[in-house]
Formats: C-alpha cells, sequence, structure tokens
C-alpha cells in the first residue's frame, strides 16, 4: 500500500469550500532516466487520483510524467456534511493507495 | 593518448552513461495545436480566464510549483469542467488533466510539475457548454550547478 | 569562462586557506551566519516552511513509525528505551555529531541510530542509503528544529575535529578544490544561476529535488566531492564524519531548520 497523506481544514461551514492538499510518496519514473550501467529505468507513475466525500466523487485527476516525484494536489470541495474525506489513487503498475480525513461540517 | 587523457576520457563516458534525461540538451518547443485540438474537439479557446501561478525562474525542473484558477460560480449551468496543463518542451506535453464538478466549489488546484527547459506552459479550462480558456505562462528554468550522479 | 573564474576563486581563496591554517585560534566562519535555506528560492523555502506539503513529511510519518515499532531479535522498538521522542530527542541532533563513551568515536546521528539498530535491537544495520533511516533521522532531527547547533569539540572529539577541520581545507579532485573555496570565499555568488551557500548542515536530513528524493549530510556532502570530480568515499567513512563534526562545529549557534528541502 502507497504512503500518502491528506489534509483538511479542522471545521468549515456549509456551503463553504474548502481545500483539500494529498501528497503521495511515489518516485514518479519518467522512464526517460538512465541508471550507471546506461539501461532505462522502466516507467512508473501514479496516473490516476480521485476523492470522494458525501458518497460521490468530488474530484478526479489523471496524472502524467510531468507530475514531480512524490505528487502533491491540492484541489477545492464544498462542505456538505460532516464525515470522511477519501482519497484513492494507483499506478500504472496497479500498485493502489488510500488515505483519508474527517471533516467537520458546521 | 596519454594515460590523463585516457582516464578523463573514461570518465567522461561513464559520466555520460549516467546523466540524465535533463542533463542533456533539452528537445526545443514541440507544436502543442493538434494536442489543444484534440482537447477542445477543433472549438477555439478564449485566451485569459486562467490565472497561472508559476515561478518566473524555477531553479530546478524537477518540481516546479503550479497553481491554477478560473473565477467561476461553479453552478450546474455555468462551472469549470476541467483544467489541462501542456508542457511543449517536455516529451511528453501532457502533464495532467484534473476533473472538476459544481461539487468543488471554486475552480482551483495546485500541484507541481517537471519542465524540461524554460518554456510557455499552457493551460486550458473546459467550461460547461462546451467553452474553452488558454492561457501561456513563460517560465525560465535553469539546471543545476553542480549536476549530481553520486549516489 | 567557468575555467578562468575557477583559477581566480582557487587563487584568492588559496592566500586565505593558507593564513587560516598558520593562524592558532579556530578558523574564522562565515559572517553573518546564514542558513542553507536563505540560499533557495522563495518557492523552495516556501516548500520547506509547509509541514504538509514538505516531501520529508511523508518519510517523517514512517520515521514515527519506526520510532514505534519493536525490531530484531531483541523485539524493542526505539520507545521501549527512549520514551516519546519530543521529549527524548529534543536538541539531540543539534548536539551532533558528538563523542560516543560507549562506541568511543566520533558519531553522526546516523551512525547512533545503526548503533542501536545493530546493538540494543539486534536487527543489523539499515542499508546505505536506506529510506528508514532517513525518515527515522528526520524524524529526530524534528525535535531539534528551531534549536541552535551546538556540538562539543572538547576532550576525546578534539581528534575527529581537527581531522574534519583539515579536509575542509584539503585540496580534492580534478577541480582541484577544497571546501572552502566555495563556502568561505565565495558563498553568496553565483554559480551558474545558483547562489552559493555558507555549507551549513542544519538543514538536513532534506529533501534535494536535485535527487527527487531525500538524503542525509552525508550523501549531500558526498555528492560535493561528485561536484568538484573527486573520488567518492565510502558511506560510513570516519573522515566523513570528522567533517560533519568541523561542519556543526561551524555552524553554532545557527538555528536547527531540519526537515529541509533544497533545490
Amino acid at each position: 500500500m502507497m504512503l500518502g497523506r491528506v489534509q483538511v481544514p479542522q471545521s468549515v461551514k456549509r456551503g463553504e469550500a474548502f481545500e483539500v492538499r494529498v501528497i503521495v510518496q511515489h518516485p514518479m519514473e519518467t522512464g526517460f532516466r538512465r541508471d550507471l550501467q546506461g539501461q532505462a529505468i522502466p516507467v512508473n507513475i501514479v496516473d490516476k487520483l480521485a476523492c470522494t466525500y458525501g458518497g460521490r466523487e468530488v474530484f478526479r485527476a489523471e496524472l502524467g510524467t510531468g507530475i514531480a516525484a512524490n505528487p502533491y494536489i491540492a484541489f477545492y470541495v464544498v462542505a456538505r456534511e460532516s464525515g470522511p474525506i477519501e482519497i484513492a489513487w494507483s499506478d500504472d503498475r496497479g500498485q493502489e493507495g488510500r488515505a483519508s480525513a474527517l471533516v467537520d461540517v458546521a | 593518448m596519454n594515460r590523463r587523457r585516457f582516464i578523463a576520457a573514461s570518465a567522461s563516458g561513464l559520466a555520460a552513461a549516467a546523466l540524465p534525461a535533463r542533463a542533456q540538451r533539452f528537445q526545443p518547443p514541440q507544436d502543442v495545436a493538434p494536442l489543444i485540438e484534440q482537447i477542445t474537439g477543433g472549438v477555439a479557446p478564449t485566451t485569459g480566464g486562467i490565472t497561472v501561478k508559476l515561478p518566473q525562474l524555477a531553479e530546478n525542473g524537477n518540481s516546479v510549483p503550479l497553481q491554477l484558477a478560473v473565477a467561476s460560480p461553479m453552478t450546474v449551468e455555468d462551472h469549470v469542467e476541467a483544467l489541462y496543463v501542456i508542457a511543449p518542451r517536455n516529451p511528453r506535453p501532457l502533464v495532467a488533466t484534473f476533473h472538476l464538478s459544481p461539487d468543488a466549489g471554486r475552480a482551483e488546484i495546485a500541484t507541481r510539475v517537471r519542465l524540461a527547459g524554460t518554456q510557455k506552459v499552457v493551460a486550458i479550462a473546459r467550461l460547461s457548454g462546451n467553452r474553452f480558456l488558454v492561457n501561456e505562462t513563460e517560465v525560465l528554468v535553469t539546471s543545476a550547478a553542480c549536476l549530481d550522479e553520486s549516489m | 569562462m567557468t575555467h578562468d573564474v575557477m583559477r581566480h576563486v582557487a587563487a584568492a581563496a588559496c592566500c586565505c586557506a593558507a593564513a587560516l591554517a598558520c593562524a592558532s585560534d579556530l578558523p574564522a566562519r562565515p559572517q553573518p551566519p546564514r542558513n542553507g535555506s536563505e540560499f533557495q528560492s522563495a518557492e523552495v523555502r516556501a516548500l520547506q516552511a509547509d509541514d504538509f506539503a514538505n516531501p520529508m513529511s511523508l518519510w517523517i510519518s514512517r520515521g514515527e513509525a519506526l520510532w514505534k515499532e519493536p525490531r530484531g531479535a531483541a523485539g524493542k522498538s526505539c520507545e521501549s528505551c527512549h520514551g516519546e521522542a519530543a521529549n527524548a530527542m529534543k536538541g539531540v541532533t543539534a548536539r551532533y555529531p558528538r563523542w560516543d563513551p560507549a562506541l568511543k568515536r566520533v558519531v553522526n546521528v546516523e551512525e547512533r541510530i545503526q548503533a542501536c539498530s545493530e546493538g540494543a535491537q539486534g536487527a543489523g544495520r539499515f542499508g546505505d542509503p536506506s529510506d528508514e533511516l532517513v525518515g527515522l533521522s528526520a524524524y529526530i532531527a524534528l525535535q531539534s528544529r528551531g534549536l541552535p547547533m551546538s556540538v562539543s569539540i572538547d576532550g576525546p572529539a578534539r581528534g575527529a575535529f581537527e581531522r574534519g577541520r583539515s579536509l575542509y581545507f584539503t585540496r580534492i579532485g580534478q577541480m582541484n578544490l577544497a571546501c572552502t573555496h566555495c563556502h568561505d570565499a565565495n558563498w553568496g555568488r553565483r554559480l551558474y544561476a545558483e547562489t552559493v551557500s555558507q555549507g551549513h548542515p542544519t538543514g538536513w536530513p532534506a529533501y534535494r529535488n536535485e535527487w527527487q528524493h531525500p538524503g542525509t549530510l552525508e550523501r549531500r556532502l558526498r555528492a560535493c566531492f561528485f561536484g568538484v570530480r573527486a573520488e567518492l568515499p565510502a558511506y560510513g567513512d570516519p573522515d566523513m564524519i570528522a567533517l560533519e563534526l568541523y561542519l556543526a562545529w561551524r555552524a553554532q549557534g545557527l538555528s536547527m531548520e531540519a526537515p529541509g528541502v533544497r533545490r
């Protein structure tokens, strides 16, 4: 399971857009780097990331090799009810990762 | 060939084999018009409307912070559906696609991108109703003074 | 053009180095003392200051978990001997490298962790380099953030200090440069598009964008060796630890800023 973290504000007002920040530990190998023997290091990137909240997907990203290693993404979500913000991601080798944080909606 | 030149030549040969792609000469920008046309489906995008925050100078192309924002009410009738980031000098110019909906509340994302040299980063926004916005921002990208292939 | 600049730099610095080596008291330290982050771009500084977005946070999470994880033949965690890291490790990295009475040599934090891993835990050494070791070292370094660097060079540590000091002023590599030539004589000046730092160790372990990965101070010093085209010392070379002690002395009073981010 890949390591990743998600951060949301401690509490938000209903109807307000709040920032969700995600960081995932991943080398985002481009496939263009070569090792000391001159062999190309195979491509390996996190290519999909999605956020689910209140029972539905509220954000989705498709990432390419042009995203920096240990990908960081921040986006906004409208506060509806208190509950978990769930992030799920996967890489091009089928490895998956999940992280979640509870958001308290006043 | 004397010993010193031989050693220098061997050393540089070894170093060349260990060079990551970015240490070599960066390729010139590709023509991304076909990629943009593919994204917009032939619809002509309006220039402007996207606030792009990128540093003027990036000391290292491996990690450049990027923020995109579109002033949008993000209602069902009028919202940003997707944001695209294109780097014309990167070997794969389409960097990322971010899918939004009225659930977002704000059409704003932040991330860190890789840039293969100085170039004009292109941001495209797809709005509901098949409308498109486009914005270009130049970033100066420099390399490390002492390239590091040690481990 | 670069070679001419280097020759001028080397010539100017050579005189300084000779004068310093002759002086009977300790070498002059850069004034005013400035942390490594001051020589990075605004974006890199902002990233270092952001505890969430700083990529080191991922490795520190691992380090924090490792602190509590029973390991090895002894089935002990760091916590079982030391207790809470926030208490036990406060100020520790700021005092390293130091003479270790049990090991009877000067060690840096990573070597001390290795000794615990091998000895008290019976888990053998972490690899070189190692993600887990850098995570643990970064987690421990975090407990010193904001505290002044303050190492002892007295008594049994003196030998290593003098060795480190001598190395700091020794020319190495195809470029025939010593640390002093860049970090005393030319800090604040541009090398290509970068601003040369004073070479302080206070920001380490750090995430280096160049590596797209975190690393220890030792890894960073090896990169300097590579930079001047010198043979890389082996990991764990006592000379490197001696150099780290000299650098820590040279940075005394500077605020610890690990976990750092560097270009």
